[in-house]
């Protein structure tokens, strides 16, 4: 029985991985399946992280007695908020003022990526607070609070039930997702705005709001992996470039997944595993960095094959990355 | 369906508060003044961010700015800076004439460095300084060609998303790089530095930098030559236009993708080049900065047009510095010049929007207004 608890400490640990992978994967998904590719994603996800942290840092250091759901409500509420308002700045360049996306969004991942930094670095100092670094235990304890059997129920507790509610959280919305991409109504119009805008206005969908409402849920969604990498995952301690490159990953992602929510759940798991591999692998230290290549190998193998046999379900949405005029033609 | 659908559309027949049309003719000094508007809002909201979060002056944080990219000893620290982000920002303009997506530069750069690093790290000793030089240019450049053309020949042959390729292949030269750090250096510092390196591309007339920034500035004026007046600049335009148009008129469109792109790469693989050889001497992941990143942006605001990307890059880098110099005297982050940055890009990329559509408010419409917009000639943009 060793073995099984090391296999399901492993599945575990990839799990927490490629969870905020998955929040950033299926965030991304919805927004490009409305034909916005939304390169932002990276810097959303540090926003939202930061703007949980600012949320609970002002809760925690506020004096009041610490509730725990409350302070997990603070920092999920701020958090949604944060990747609200960045998103909306992408939306408006893109979708109103028709900018050309790749642009808008390096340069929304660049804004990001400094706010979260920034702050992150000069919170402390901007607030004239007394304590020496942003270390949110409490929200994070609440954030990491597990069912209480978990423990009780050896490998079968540890690979299902260890975790804090957004790792299911993540796996709810990827289902929800696939699920009104797929089967509803809304879905289907959100799918003919990415695949064709002029098809979908002359049937009269109303692009723009679905563009809009698209891009911003899924800047929400995208944020949320911010916030779980920061208050569960890091348990409330805040570093610089802490999340790294993550939120390409989650881009990378997408791809891997052919735009399917529902595959995202195990790319993003399969990620994660290969994120934390040379833990488990009996290598040298020089070969980590070829172990960690992996994902992004991976996925331009899966982006060629894709693109060579030429399925069309399996491919890109056709306007994405494209602007849309309705007196252009 | 069709009747409920055509009912609803009668309800909300609402006059909207304005509409837009595509602007005919644009004069020079109307775009200049659109941006230099664009530019001036960005600025100032910048001062106010800066003004509300340090509690200085604003005039004193002006002057704060100002010394930090051009106070003393610091200018050709600058220069060089200007030199190195316009030299990967001319490196990615010939792909984005032919709207090839090419946000690779990153790793392009990064790769060249590498191959650069390589043949200093192996040869350093063994040779004469021109031949080394040389040596250390060919490796950049080829290792530069190498990573730009793989996702170039997909594209070509298979049409590849190369905007998500070529930004994979940045993650596989960053992690490439933490190999041979691993390899090469056996304390675990994480730097490969000139003890291992060797001096590298030696000082012009015993100024630092001037080689590489009198190599950039040769590399301008010869880029915009090749654009705007071969028949290569010609042929990667009209690819960018219109592939069925390229087609037609008899130009190989998968040799051009490919033709670009090797060069892309090439300028990437120089940059990587006088960045390890004639700068930093050393080698880490994080030698490039983002600049790959920047470049597009850079690119794109100075219109794929080399000389206006001059201006450009020299006000990123002005206003990068001058933010680093405000984040160290008030002890805030460093990350704070990125978030200066991101203002002036949003408002800059907003600003497009005006020169290329015109707003009417519709209580001003009249008839011949109308009449003109329907007149107006499609051009083919983002198409």
């Amino acid at each position: 029985m060793e073995w099984i608890t090391v296999i399901a400490a492993f599945l575990q640990r990839a799990i927490l991985q490629g969870t905020p992978l998955l929040f950033g994967a299926t965030g991304e998904i919805i927004t490009e399946k409305s034909g916005n590719l939304n390169l932002g994603i990276p810097g959303i996800m540090y926003v939202g992280a930061i703007s949980g942290v600012i949320g609970s840092f002002v809760y925690e250091n506020s004096g009041a007695d610490f509730i725990p759901i409350v302070g997990v409500l603070v920092a999920f509420v701020s958090s949604l908020i944060g990747s609200l308002l960045v998103t909306l700045i992408y939306c408006f360049l893109t979708i109103s003022l028709r900018a050309n996306q790749n642009v808008t969004g390096l340069a929304l991942t660049t804004f990001g990526t400094g706010l979260g930094n920034f702050f992150g670095g000069s919170l402390i100092k901007i607030t004239k607070s007394s304590v020496p670094f942003i270390a949110l235990t409490d929200t994070g304890k609440a954030f990491k609070t597990a069912l209480p059997f978990a423990k009780s129920l050896g490998w079968v507790g540890t690979l299902f039930f260890s975790y804090g509610f957004l790792v299911y959280l993540a796996v709810i919305l990827a289902i929800v997702a696939a699920f009104v991409l797929k089967r509803t109504r809304v879905g289907l119009h959100l799918r003919a705005v990415g695949e064709n805008p002029a098809t979908a206005d002359a049937a009269g969908i109303n692009v723009t709001k679905y563009k809009y409402f698209a891009t911003c849920i899924g800047g929400m969604i995208a944020g949320l992996g911010g916030l779980f990498f920061i208050m569960d995952y890091s348990m409330g301690i805040w570093s610089n470039n802490g999340f790294g490159d993550r939120g390409w990953l989650a881009i990378a992602i997408v791809i891997f997944a052919m735009w399917k929510p529902d595959l995202s759940i195990f790319a993003s798991y399969l990620f994660g595993g290969l994120y934390i591999l040379y833990n488990y692998l009996n290598t040298s230290m020089q070969m980590i960095p070829i172990i960690q290549m992996l994902p992004y190998v991976v996925t331009i193998l899966a982006l060629i094959l894709i693109s060579v046999r030429k399925k069309r379900e399996n491919q890109p949405p056709a306007a994405l990355g494209l602007s849309y005029f309705r007196e252009e033609r | 369906m069709e009747q409920t659908r055509s009912v609803r559309t009668e309800k909300k027949r609402s006059e909207p508060l304005f509409h837009i049309t595509k602007r005919s003719t644009v004069t020079l000094a109307q775009a200049i003044l659109i941006r230099a508007i664009a530019i001036l809002a960005a600025l100032l909201l910048c001062a106010l961010v800066t003004v509300v979060l340090t509690g200085d002056n604003p005039i004193s944080v002006f002057i704060t700015v100002y010394k930090g990219a051009f106070g003393t000893g610091r200018t050709l620290v600058t220069i060089h800076d200007i030199a190195i982000l316009l030299c990967v920002s001319l490196a990615v303009t010939p792909a984005f004439r032919m709207r090839f997506w090419n946000i690779g530069a990153e790793g392009q750069t990064l790769i060249g460095g590498l191959a650069t690093a390589l043949v200093m790290f192996f040869l350093h000793d063994t040779m004469p300084t021109l031949p080394l030089v040389l040596l250390m240019l060919a490796a950049g450049i080829a290792a530069g060609m190498l990573w730009g053309v793989i996702p170039a020949f997909f594209k070509a042959h298979w049409n590849t998303n190369e905007t998500l390729f070529t930004l994979m292949m940045n993650y596989v030269a960053i992690q490439l790089i933490e190999y041979f750090l691993k390899i090469g250096d056996k304390s675990g510092s994480n730097v490969v530095g000139p003890a291992l390196l060797g001096e590298g591309i030696p000082n012009l007339f015993g100024v630092q930098y001037l080689f590489n920034i009198l190599v950039v500035a040769l590399l301008t004026v010869v880029l915009y030559v090749y654009l705007n007046y071969s028949k290569h600049g010609y042929e990667i335009q009209v690819v960018g236009e219109s592939e069925n148009t390229a087609r037609y008129i008899g130009i190989d469109v998968k040799k051009v993708i490919i033709r670009t792109m090797l060069l892309s790469g090439a300028i990437c693989g120089l940059a990587g080049f006088l960045i390890v050889g004639g700068a930093s001497h050393s080698i880490n992941a994080s030698i490039v900065g983002g600049r790959g990143f920047t470049a597009i942006m850079v690119s794109w605001l100075g219109k794929f047009n080399p000389i206006t990307m001059i201006l450009t890059t020299l006000l990123l880098v002005f206003l990068g510095r001058g933010a680093d110099e405000i984040s160290t005297q008030f002890g805030l982050n460093s990350s704070f010049s990125n978030i200066l940055t991101g203002i002036i890009l949003f408002f800059i990329i907003g600003c497009e929007f005006f020169i290329r559509y015109q707003v009417h408010f519709n209580h001003s419409r009249r008839k011949d207004e109308r009449t003109k917009a329907k007149e107006t000639p499609n051009t083919t943009e983002d198409a």
